[in-house]
C-alpha cells in the first residue's frame, strides 16, 4: 500500500492532466481533426479553408473593367500592348469605383524597362522585345513624353 | 510423414491463413479511383515565355498583402546565365519585385557580374512558386496541425494555430516559406485561394503575366490545359529526388535549375 506522502504529489498530479484535458476540450474547436487528406496531411481547422476562401482580393481582371470602359477596352485591345493587363499598370481595381474612386497610374520609366530594357537573354523571349540601355535612351524623361503607353512605336503614331 | 498428420497440418495451415487474410480489406480498384476528389490544383510555368518583368511578383504581393519592400515574397523570378564555358550565374534582385533591369548578376560576397554578350550560351529566367506537394515535408514536421492540405491539393498555413515554430520554413525543400513580418507566422502561396474557389478565378501572378507564362489548371480534368500540356508535353518538376511530388510543373526546365 502507497504512504499518504506518495498519494498527496499524485492527487496534484492526477488534477492537472485532468486540467489540461479540460482545458483541451473547451480550447480546440470541434472542427479540428482529420480531414480528408489523412492524419500525416490533413490533420487540421476545417474552417480555417473557408477564412482562406474568404480572404479580400485586390486584382478584379480586365473584365471588370469592360464593364464599364468597354470602348476604350476594346480598343486596346486591338493595340500593341494589348496582352498586358489593365491593372499592371493601371494599379489594382480593389472596390473602384468607390474606393479607390480613382487608380493611380504608373507612369514611371522603372515600369516600362520592367520589359524594356534591353537584356541578351538568348533562350527566352525577352530576346523578342524591343529593349534599350536605360542610362543612355533619353534619361530623366517619362517615356510616355514621347511613345503612347498603349500603342508605342512612333513610325505607328 | 503420416497421412493423418498432413491432413491435419493442412488443415491447420489452411485456417491460419484464410483467419489472417480476412483481418484484410480487399478494395475495388474503381470505387477507389471514384473516391478520389476531382478537384487538384496544379501549376504550370513556361520557362521560354517568361521575360523577367515581375509583374506577378508585385501582384501577389498587393494581393495578399505582404509588405511590398518587405524582404519576403511568395513567389519570385531567377535568372539564369550559362555561360559558354559551363559556369552558371543566379541571381533574383528583391525577389524580381521590378523585374529584371540591369545586365550586371549579383552574385553577392563577389559583387555585381557583368557578363559579356558572346560568352552568354543560354540565358532564361525561372519563375518560382510553392509547388503545393502531394507529399508536402512542410506538412508533416507542423507540431500544431497549422498548416495542411486541403483536400483539393492546396497546402495553407492556419494563421490561428500556427505557433511561429518555423519548422515548415526549414523542412520546405524549396525554400518558399517564410515569416509574415506582420502576421507573425508562417506563410507561404495559397494558389490565391480566395480567387480560385470561386468560378473561373485565376491565380494574381496568372492573371498579371501578360505573356501567359503562368496557368493554374486542374488536373483532374483532363480537359484542362494545363493538364494536358502536362500529360502531352515534356514538363519537368523541381528537385523530384526529395520525394515530395511537386505539383508545379515547369516546360524548359534545365538541370542547372534546382
Amino acid at each position: 500500500m502507497l504512504k499518504p506522502h506518495v498519494w498527496r504529489p499524485l492527487f496534484v498530479v492526477i488534477g492537472i492532466v485532468v486540467l489540461i484535458l479540460l482545458f483541451r476540450m473547451v480550447y480546440v474547436p470541434s472542427d479540428f481533426g482529420v480531414q480528408e487528406r489523412g492524419y500525416t496531411f490533413g490533420y487540421h481547422r476545417l474552417s480555417n479553408e473557408q477564412e482562406w476562401k474568404q480572404f479580400p482580393g485586390k486584382y478584379k481582371d480586365s473584365n471588370y473593367c469592360n464593364d464599364c470602359h468597354e470602348e476604350k477596352v476594346a480598343s486596346l485591345n486591338a493595340s500593341q500592348h494589348g496582352m498586358i493587363p489593365c491593372e499592371n499598370c493601371h494599379g489594382a481595381a480593389m472596390n473602384h469605383p468607390e474606393n479607390p474612386e480613382q487608380l493611380a497610374i504608373d507612369r514611371s520609366r522603372e515600369l516600362c524597362i520592367r520589359c524594356h530594357s534591353r537584356l541578351y537573354m538568348p533562350s527566352s523571349d525577352r530576346n523578342d522585345i524591343p529593349g534599350i540601355l536605360p542610362a543612355e535612351h533619353n534619361v530623366g524623361i517619362e517615356c510616355s513624353e514621347c511613345h503612347n503607353p498603349h500603342n508605342p512605336s512612333l513610325e505607328e503614331m | 510423414m503420416k497421412r493423418r498428420d498432413f491432413l491435419k497440418n493442412t488443415a491447420v495451415f489452411v485456417s491460419g491463413v484464410s483467419a489472417s487474410v480476412a483481418a484484410l480489406e480487399w478494395l475495388d480498384p474503381q470505387k477507389v479511383l471514384a473516391s478520389r476528389s476531382d478537384l487538384r490544383w496544379g501549376f504550370l510555368v513556361d520557362t521560354h515565355k517568361c521575360v523577367g518583368c515581375g509583374f506577378c511578383v508585385k501582384a501577389c504581393k498587393v494581393e495578399n498583402d505582404i509588405p511590398v519592400e518587405a524582404n519576403v515574397t511568395r513567389t519570385w523570378v531567377e535568372r539564369y546565365v550559362i555561360k559558354k564555358d559551363g559556369k552558371v550565374l543566379m541571381d533574383s534582385p528583391k525577389g524580381a519585385l521590378n523585374g529584371f533591369t540591369s545586365e550586371d548578376i549579383d552574385q553577392n560576397q563577389s559583387g555585381m557580374k557583368k557578363v559579356a554578350d558572346e560568352e552568354i550560351a543560354q540565358a532564361f529566367f525561372v519563375p518560382k512558386l510553392c509547388n503545393h506537394c502531394d507529399t508536402p515535408a512542410c506538412v508533416q514536421v507542423c507540431p500544431v496541425g497549422a498548416t495542411y492540405q486541403a483536400a483539393d491539393g492546396v497546402v495553407l498555413v492556419d494563421r490561428k494555430w500556427c505557433i511561429g515554430c518555423g519548422y515548415c520554413i526549414m523542412g520546405c525543400p524549396y525554400g518558399v516559406r517564410f515569416f509574415h513580418p506582420i502576421e507573425n507566422v508562417a506563410d507561404k502561396c495559397t494558389f490565391c485561394y480566395h480567387r480560385i474557389s470561386i468560378g473561373g478565378g485565376n491565380t494574381a501572378c496568372a492573371q498579371a503575366c501578360p505573356f501567359g507564362a503562368r496557368q493554374i489548371g486542374n488536373l483532374r480534368d483532363p480537359n484542362d490545359p494545363v493538364t494536358k500540356v502536362v500529360m502531352n508535353q515534356r514538363v519537368g518538376v523541381l528537385r523530384d529526388e526529395y520525394g515530395t511530388k511537386p505539383q508545379v510543373f515547369y516546360l524548359g526546365l534545365n538541370k542547372e535549375v534546382h
